[in-house]
């Protein structure tokens, strides 16, 4: 019996091998590798990586082919009697100065690739990038397209992330509004965050940057094929941090300049008429949209937000108390919390609107309604 | 070698039984057994984290618990593995082995000794009470990187108390294990003679001294900013929150190879034993110890490649992590010495010594892979950065410590532990080891972050083979608790040198080990 359970252990540690070998033939479907690169430092990065797999799998199967020649014919049980040699200088010196020059030609075009990559000298366009949790906000700073700007948020369904519906092709990596820029022209990214680090990636333009607040990074990448790009967040940013992803579209420099008019009309739109006067009705049904959009990830739909993480909004002091108040901590946020000033994010409109909501929703009925004008006041 | 006294049966007369004597014990052998019990403990409360994050990353979407629990389960998971299994499983190791392995009668400092240990189990329960804390545990993985550790609850604070207890802990240790190799070797047992398993504690301690104080003034600046309106990580007041991950990591690198040295040191005593032949380099395996552990000061920013360090940084911190593959070579190149016309079995300790041996190379690898700066850009904070440190923690750290328990195991129960069964542990766990973490460098190629609990549908296959193959890794760990406790009970009588001819002091004391040895210094010729 023992002897079975040995030789069965055995066939099963061969079998795990074998497994760990196969996939490269069996799972031909399956990204293996980094993402065909679109842009030069994503292919340098792309290439260097290919390089230093295949240096370190010789270096591998050299060194374990040795051991496994001494596993096999090394046996106590084939009799094989122990050497007594347990030092040999020559040999250890080989063998810290081979790896020292397999080393050196490693940073050869380690240097190199890192040189091209960190170049985001002369832009085309400079775009900003501001991570808030949990969404990324854009503006147009520099170059064609200059002061666009919107925010970019996930498009999933929560029904599809709950299992309550099917999950669509692009689940978690699609937005509504995608990041647009042309083809063939040098885009430096600023990244900068309103409340803790993010990170902005992009494999296919081999560019990661952390987005940290109060100070701000770069990377550039000039895209160099049209089509829609998908990353996501790269450091851990609290609850969503797995909600927020990063899209990009390549497109031609014609769709592009059509695509910042149409931008540049719905910003005009959007700002919507700041002595407008709204009806409660009107104001509410908008500031549903605008909660579902900003507030529902912590705040939940039910407005009871999740205790002792997220306040819950429904029969708080705050969305029944005074006003101001609210419409303060709204703009502004609040300081050493989760709590975002939400003033820089969004419109007089918009803010009006998601107050006017939570003051009357859920068993919160106060019955205000907000004017956009009453936050324009606040602003000052 | 001999003066060896059985004082078996007077020294059970002096201190008291039953509970009191584990509370009160001064013994290293008591101390070092009660370590590794709370580290596998620990490893189990670990490893059932580990459970609940596979279980949800099983397929897409969002099954059993909520992305903050699922935070605050990758944040306990790391913390607890780290500080509260692989290290003190190894101070266990430490506490047994050294004085057996140096000839003393004890640790230096043996009230101290059991200071240091009671400690730990206060500071496990501070992590995982922090569970029931208000808004959860912290939530911010293990690295606490503010801003988000300033947003989080009360569980935040737990963990910054708990990580200063075990700080004050690991340095007790440390000058307990520094004073006893520099000042109670035996006679004759020069440092250049010292078994290569007590020489990496030697230097390890001394990493932990330098380290742990740099951890603790993170976690205190991070208590003040939380609390008492200081800005150290806050623009808005004059600091920097990329200034916490500098402190971290030059830490946190060093933390590295607090792990991974004393592992270094177990498969050197596995490797000749089963070779039947010395060591390979033996003061090039020493020299090696030393400089992986000064060059591991002066790479911590490798874990900062796109935080926004300036390009002349990148560059210095890429060349010095490379570097890094040279004295970690010759390691590797001096086992595969060892081996080379030695008379080589495969008993238990032996496999999963060569397990190591075999994937904590491939974890190198990935690990120079991560090393160049343009590539890293790609993969950090990629699930192939995860692949990488669990070949080096799991495959690595965990794997010498089961060879190191297989090894050293007839020496602490007297008997022989079940060779099938252990064949299967090992077998077992190298197989789901691979399944979990192999696929996972494939994730991280193709670009799936860590720390998500939900993900896109491409990542959907391999994310399920490695959930099963985490499942299988787990269970198969209840057999290795099964095989010990076989193993207290009883089994066949282990001799004096368990092994027949393992070289080493410890083989020449009875076995089981008597409750105080070497009150007469053995000399060593």
């Amino acid at each position: 019996m023992k002897v079975t359970m040995n030789t069965l252990a055995r066939w099963l540690g061969a079998t795990a091998l074998c497994l760990m070998l196969l996939p490269g033939a069996a799972l031909a479907d399956y990204q293996l590798n980094l993402s065909p690169p679109v842009s030069h430092a994503g292919f340098v990065a792309y290439e260097l990586h290919n390089f230093m797999t295949l240096i370190c799998l010789v270096i591998f199967i050299g060194v374990f082919a040795v051991l496994g020649y001494s596993l096999y014919y090394h046996r106590k049980s084939k009799g094989y009697k122990a050497a007594t040699f347990h030092e040999n200088l020559a040999v250890e010196i080989a063998w810290i100065a081979v790896p020292f020059v397999i080393l050196v030609v490693m940073a050869v075009p380690a240097t190199k690739a890192l040189l091209d990559l960190r170049d985001s000298s002369e832009p085309d366009i400079t775009i900003k990038a501001t991570g808030y949790q949990w969404k990324w906000g854009y503006d147009y700073l520099k170059g064609d397209g200059e002061g666009v700007h919107f925010m970019s948020v996930l498009a999933t369904p929560r029904d599809q992330i709950e299992g309550k519906a099917p999950k669509g092709e692009h689940y978690l990596l699609e937005v509504d509004n995608p990041v647009v820029v042309p083809v063939n022209k040098k885009i430096r990214i600023l990244t900068t965050a309103n409340d803790v680090i993010h990170a902005w990636s992009m494999q296919e333009f081999g560019i990661k940057q952390d987005a940290v607040p109060g100070f701000i990074r770069d990377a550039a990448f000039k895209a160099e094929k049209e089509g829609i790009y998908r990353g996501q967040c790269s450091e851990l940013c609290g609850k969503d941090h797995g909600f927020m992803p990063i899209v990009v579209e390549v497109v031609s420099e014609e769709k592009y300049a059509a695509w910042v008019g149409g931008q540049k009309k719905k910003m005009a739109a959007a700002m919507g008429d700041p002595n407008k006067v709204w009806t409660l009705d009107e104001m509410k049904a908008y500031g549903a949209k605008v909660y579902t959009t900003n507030c529902v990830a912590c705040h939940q739909a039910d407005g009871k937000g999740i205790p002792g993480a997220f306040k819950a909004l429904d029969g708080s002091p705050i969305a029944t108390g005074p006003k101001p108040d609210h419409i303060n901590r709204v703009l502004n946020g609040k300081a050493g919390t989760a709590m975002a000033a939400f003033g820089n994010q969004l419109s007089d409109t918009d803010i009006a609107a998601v107050v006017t909501y939570e003051r009357n929703s859920w068993s919160n009925k106060t019955g205000d309604l907000i004017q956009p004008a009453e936050i324009k006041a606040a602003r000052k | 070698m001999e003066a060896v006294h059985d004082h078996h049966a007077h020294g059970y007369d002096h201190h008291p039984s039953g509970l009191m004597r584990w509370v009160t014990t001064t013994n290293h052998k008591d101390i070092g057994t009660m370590y590794l019990w709370f580290s596998f403990i620990m490893f189990l409360v670990g490893g059932a984290m580990s459970m609940v994050i596979r279980a949800e990353l099983f397929q897409p979407g969002l099954q059993f618990v909520s992305p903050e629990f699922y935070n605050q389960m990758i944040t306990l998971h790391a913390l607890i593995m780290v500080f509260g299994a692989i290290m003190p499983a190894f101070v266990g190791f430490a506490n047994w082995m050294i004085p057996l392995q140096i000839g003393a009668p004890d640790m230096a400092f043996a009230r101290m000794n059991n200071w240091s240990f009671w400690i730990l189990p206060v500071a496990g329960s501070m992590l995982v009470g922090s569970l029931f804390a208000p808004g959860g545990a912290a939530g911010t993985g293990w690295t606490l990187y503010p801003p988000l550790s300033v947003q989080s609850g009360m569980g935040m604070d737990m963990a910054i108390f708990g990580i200063h207890l075990l700080g004050m802990s690991s340095i007790m240790g440390s000058i307990n294990i520094i004073t006893t190799i520099l000042n109670l070797r035996a006679p004759g047992m020069t440092l250049m003679r010292m078994p290569l398993f007590s020489w990496t504690w030697l230097i390890t301690a001394y990493l932990l001294i330098a380290v742990m104080p740099v951890l603790a003034g993170a976690v205190t600046m991070l208590l003040t900013d939380r609390h008492f309106g200081t800005s150290f990580f806050s623009a808005a007041g004059g600091g920097d929150p990329v200034l916490f991950q500098h402190i971290f990591w030059f830490f946190g690198h060093p933390e590295v190879y607090v792990i991974a040295l004393p592992a270094f040191g177990v498969i050197s005593e596995v490797i000749p034993a089963f070779s039947r032949k010395p060591i390979f380099g033996y003061a090039s395996m020493v020299y090696a110890i030393a400089s992986i552990a000064i060059i591991s000061f002066f790479v911590w920013a490798h874990h900062m490649y796109v935080t926004g360090i300036p390009l002349t940084g990148q560059l210095y911190f890429m060349y010095a992590t490379m570097l890094i593959a040279v004295p970690t070579g010759v390691k590797v190149f001096n086992w595969v010495a060892t081996m080379w016309r030695g008379s080589l079995s495969f008993e238990t300790p032996m496999l999963f010594a060569l397990g190591f041996l075999f994937l904590f190379t491939l974890g190198g690898f990935s690990g120079l892979v991560l090393a160049i700066t343009a590539v890293d850009v790609q993969l950090q904070d990629t699930y192939y950065v995860v692949a990488h440190f669990h070949y080096v923690m799991v495959a690595g750290a965990l794997f010498s410590a089961f060879a190191g328990v297989y090894y050293w195991l007839p020496k602490w129960t007297g008997h022989m532990y079940d060779e099938t069964l252990g064949k299967w542990h090992f077998w077992l766990s190298l197989m789901f080891f691979n399944m979990t973490f192999f696929v996972q460098h494939f994730l991280g190629l193709a670009g799936m972050p860590r720390r998500i609990p939900d993900y896109a549908l491409q990542f959907a296959d391999f994310n399920r083979i490695s959930s099963i193959g985490a499942f299988g890794f787990g269970v198969s760990q209840l057999l290795f608790l099964y095989i010990v406790v076989k193993t207290i009970k009883g089994g066949k009588k282990a001799e004096a040198n368990a092994w027949g001819d393992a070289p080493g002091l410890e083989w020449t004391v009875p076995s089981p080990a008597p409750y105080h040895t070497f009150e007469e210094p053995p000399v060593v010729k």
